[in-house]
């Protein structure tokens, strides 16, 4: 039996991780409607990126200390090499198909990317732990917990505020909104909608990876990393809400204490658990939580 | 004569409009009826009302007596009440005879026909013969028969409506509503549109409520004319009558093109 | 309009399969045996999709047929491949019948997400139980026929007719009920379904009809796959298998009950033939294919054969 500190510190630290890892879907899917699959493939790139970059940075004898700038630039590469020719090259084509068609193409993307992977990093895992062993650990309550934890939380933090504070504080977040909430009415106005699309697909992609790379450190990367990420990604989105990037910050609280809860207390339920939350939250309140489309059921 | 479809003091508010306010009006059997009304004027909502796609906010709705305000569009139009569309509602994907054969099929379909275990062609319930006759007979009447095999979306505006009237005459209703169902039609065709439903309604004996902007053929087609303004009926009577009521005259006539 | 020649054709690829079998190598019985387990929840799915729904959650029927089938095995000793199907159609049907009063009310990518949400539930369950194995499953004995167990050089050949005979059975049903004015509803529901509520038919009971004869099906090919590869684990239950079903059923197309068994041979025949030749290319093949089907095939491959009228 545990007790509730470690729990917490626990979800806290889950939580984090789920934020990073989904705010990028729903972002993508707030402005665009497309429920990128291919999330978890840039989760997977940023990872690779970010593992094999940090691991020749470090082979040449660079300071390790700037080897978390590296995780960053890896993502960044990452998303920047990969994601506008996704958008450029085949996505617009596609936007005035079905939701669900869009999900298919997405679907098929992230069957490509995966070999892609496997093509360009090989099968053997990456692993470079050196950014996530050089700053220790902390004690609380009397359990020990790597520091580098808490990059994770503060980075999902300073996600979360400054996505807030571009959508609120910036005119370009202004103009999101107004694109997310009617693309045609923007157009009309000479919003340019297809440079916003290109970029809001570009960032939740970066977004993605960069939950990839600063995971990097804590596991060995290995092809299909992306796969499970994918699938809890969607989970916490459609307990926040499709759209909402609050609701993504609540559905990886919830997501995130449920598990450490179940991990604690009764693991084999954490799976069951996380996706009957899911289940039952598209059972009640389809919508999500804070989720702004009125969802399609009768 | 006891009304077949009676309708007392409906209201109906969203939000800040009032959609319909104390209507109330009793339909006779087989009478056919005109409203009109300018837009917003509450007849779609009526209409929707007696269709079950709204639930009033208060007042009722019987047909031959039975209340029917809290029932579903589906059960209403198996009771045999049933609606054209302003725009049409047609399988777009499919053609015109298949459209018309999914018609007939729904209604093997609620009679319990056709099944799984059903062998041989069974009669389209209402009426004598097979769905592939009936479809072609249903097409021939409407004059779509040359639209057969053309992909429903292809087809000219009237044919569009005709379709979509010829799909809700196919289950032979009671009470046909009709809603608009010259518009998008050009003023040659108005008539003959009108013309083509009317015989074809003599024919299986049915009462007609129909929606319509367009006076001369209100006047020309409608026996009784209940026209709205603002959610309340401010006429009801013979054309004659309703059409050069003061009240009409100036929320209604005046404010449309004749 | 050309006369439907489906149960002709049906009766034909049985023949071919059951004669051509005795001829054909173990590991092709065994391709061919997996296409008709996997063409089964194919054809179920297409139902659905016929409805304008795609599941992602197909996976989890398919899981319920291959661990009722399991049990039955590995809790009473029940081999015989017939009843595995059985039990296994029967048990996905139940669940379905439950599941669907909440489905059918969905449509579009919430439709989707629930049917994934309920599959990962269930992935979930078994995953973490030791009983079942965990993440490494179990075994199955070998599959026996009416209480006699083939010979070593029988057993694939054996299997491989009760498979299509199941199958054979399955798409003539499938093709008869997609007869009925019941069966027809689906492409109606897709396209408009304000008109056919309006003429009087519940939506919601077709699909759920719909839901439980897809789930039906898939039970029945999880068992069939189970008996046949002897051995199932918690991936069948994983989204990335309710994908391959939505693969191939892109693929196939809804055009024909035979589509989905062609795309499931293609589907099989391309994996064996292309993992051998180059592992780490498989999934790129299947997503190229998957895109070149939706941008230019949106219909299937079956649109190849079948004629239809167009506008």
């Amino acid at each position: 039996m545990s007790q509730i500190g470690p729990v917490l510190v626990d979800g806290v630290i889950y939580s984090a991780w789920l934020f990073i890892a989904a705010v990028g879907l729903t972002l993508v899917y707030g402005v665009m409607k497309i429920l990128n699959v291919t999330h978890g493939s840039f989760y997977a790139l940023g990872a690779y990126a970010g593992a094999s970059l940090t691991g020749a940075w470090l082979a040449k004898g660079y300071p390790p200390m700037l080897s978390y700038a590296v995780l960053l630039g890896g993502a960044l590469l990452a998303a920047l090499v990969v994601a506008p020719a996704i958008e450029r090259g085949l996505l617009r084509f596609m936007y005035a198909k079905d939701e669900v068609v869009i999900l298919l193409v997405t679907y098929a993307l992230f069957l490509i990317l995966e070999d892609a992977i496997k093509l360009i990093w090989g099968v053997n895992p990456y692993f470079v732990a050196e950014p996530y062993a050089l700053l220790g650990s902390f004690v609380v309550g009397g359990l020990k917990y790597p520091t580098y934890n808490l990059i994770l939380v503060g980075l999902a933090l300073a996600l979360a505020a400054g996505l807030a504070w571009v959508l609120r504080g910036t005119r370009a977040g202004k103009l999101l909104s107004a694109v997310i909430h009617d693309p045609e009415m923007s157009r009309a106005l000479g919003v340019n909608v297809d440079r916003f699309y290109l970029v809001t697909f570009t960032f939740g992609c970066f977004l993605a990876a960069l939950g990839g790379s600063f995971t990097s450190p804590t596991v060995s990367v290995v092809p299909g990393l992306g796969v499970d990420v994918i699938v809890l990604s969607f989970a916490v989105v459609v307990i926040g809400g499709l759209g909402s990037l609050p609701g993504a910050a609540l559905g990886a609280v919830i997501v995130g204490l449920v598990r450490s809860v179940s991990v604690h207390y009764l693991p084999q339920v954490e799976l069951f658990v996380i996706y009957s939350v899911m289940a039952l939250v598209l059972a009640i309140r389809p919508r999500g939580l804070f989720g702004l489309a009125e969802p399609r059921r009768i | 004569m006891p009304a077949i479809l009676d309708a007392q003091g409906l209201n109906k508010t969203f939000g800040a409009v009032t959609a319909a306010q104390g209507v109330s009006a009793a339909i006779e059997r087989d009478s056919v009826v005109g409203l009109i009304g300018t837009n917003g004027a509450g007849k779609t909502t009526f209409i929707n009302m007696i269709t079950g796609y709204l639930k009033p906010d208060s007042g009722s709705i019987r047909y031959e007596g039975r209340d029917i305000t809290p029932l579903p569009p589906r059960d209403i139009s198996r009771l045999g009440i049933c609606r054209s569309f302003q725009i049409p509602q047609l399988y777009s994907s499919l053609t015109v005879r298949e459209n018309m054969l999914m018609a007939l099929g729904i209604l093997l379909h609620n009679a319990g026909l056709g099944g799984f275990l059903a062998l041989g062609r069974p009669n389209v319930p209402g009426h004598d013969a097979p769905a592939e006759e009936v479809a072609d007979r249903i097409l021939e009447r409407f004059g779509l028969s040359a639209y057969r095999d053309r992909n429903a979306q292809v087809l000219p505006g009237g044919m569009r409506k005709l379709l979509d009237i010829a799909l809700t005459m196919a289950a032979k209703p009671r009470v046909l509503l009709l809603d608009e169902p010259t518009s998008g039609v050009s003023a040659e065709e108005k008539f003959g549109i009108m013309e083509l439903i009317m015989h074809a309604v003599k024919a299986e004996g049915a009462t007609v409520i129909f929606v319509e902007h367009d006076m001369e053929v209100v006047s020309r087609f409608a026996g009784r004319v209940i026209a709205f303004y603002d959610g309340r009926i401010i006429a009801d009577g013979p054309p004659e009558a309703a059409l050069r009521d003061p009240e009409v005259q100036r929320f209604v006539v005046g404010t449309l093109n004749a | 309009m050309k006369p439907d020649r489906t149960p002709q054709l049906l009766a034909a690829v049985f023949a071919a399969v059951v004669v051509g079998g005795l001829a054909l190598p173990q590991w092709l019985l065994f391709i061919l045996t997996i296409a008709c387990a996997q063409g089964l929840v194919v054809l179920g799915l297409n139902l659905l999709i016929r409805a304008g729904l795609v599941s992602f959650g197909q996976a989890l029927f398919y899981c319920i047929g291959a661990y009722t089938a399991g049990g039955l095995s590995r809790a009473f000793g029940i081999s015989d491949l017939l009843l595995q199907m059985l039990a296994g159609t029967a048990s996905a049907a139940l669940a379905a019948f439950v599941l669907g009063f909440l489905l059918a009310r969905y449509r579009g990518i919430f439709f989707g997400l629930l049917s994934l949400a309920l599959s990962m539930i269930f992935y979930g369950l078994i995953v973490k139980s030791e009983t079942l194995g965990s993440t490494d499953g179990f075994n199955l004995a070998k599959a026996t026929l009416f209480g006699i167990r083939p010979g070593e050089a029988w057993v694939r050949y054996a299997v491989l007719v009760a498979a299509a005979s199941a199958t054979l059975a399955a798409a003539f049903l499938a093709w008869r009920f997609l007869k009925t004015p019941l069966g027809q509803l689906g492409p109606a529901i897709k396209d408009n379904e304000i008109r056919v509520e309006y003429m009087g038919a519940s939506v919601r009971y077709a699909i759920h009809v719909n839901y439980v004869i897809a789930a039906a099906l898939a039970g029945a090919g999880g068992a069939l796959a189970a008996t046949t590869v002897g051995h199932i684990d918690p991936e069948m239950a994983y989204w990335t298998t309710s994908g391959e079903f939505v693969f191939i059923a892109i693929l196939s197309g809804t055009g024909s009950v035979l589509a989905p068994f062609l795309g499931a041979l293609i589907f099989g025949a391309i994996h064996t033939v292309a993992f051998d030749l180059s592992p780490n290319t498989w999934q790129m093949s299947m997503g190229l294919a998957l895109l070149a089907a939706i941008v230019f095939l949106p219909d299937g491959l079956w649109s190849l054969f079948a004629r239809r009228k167009t506008a």
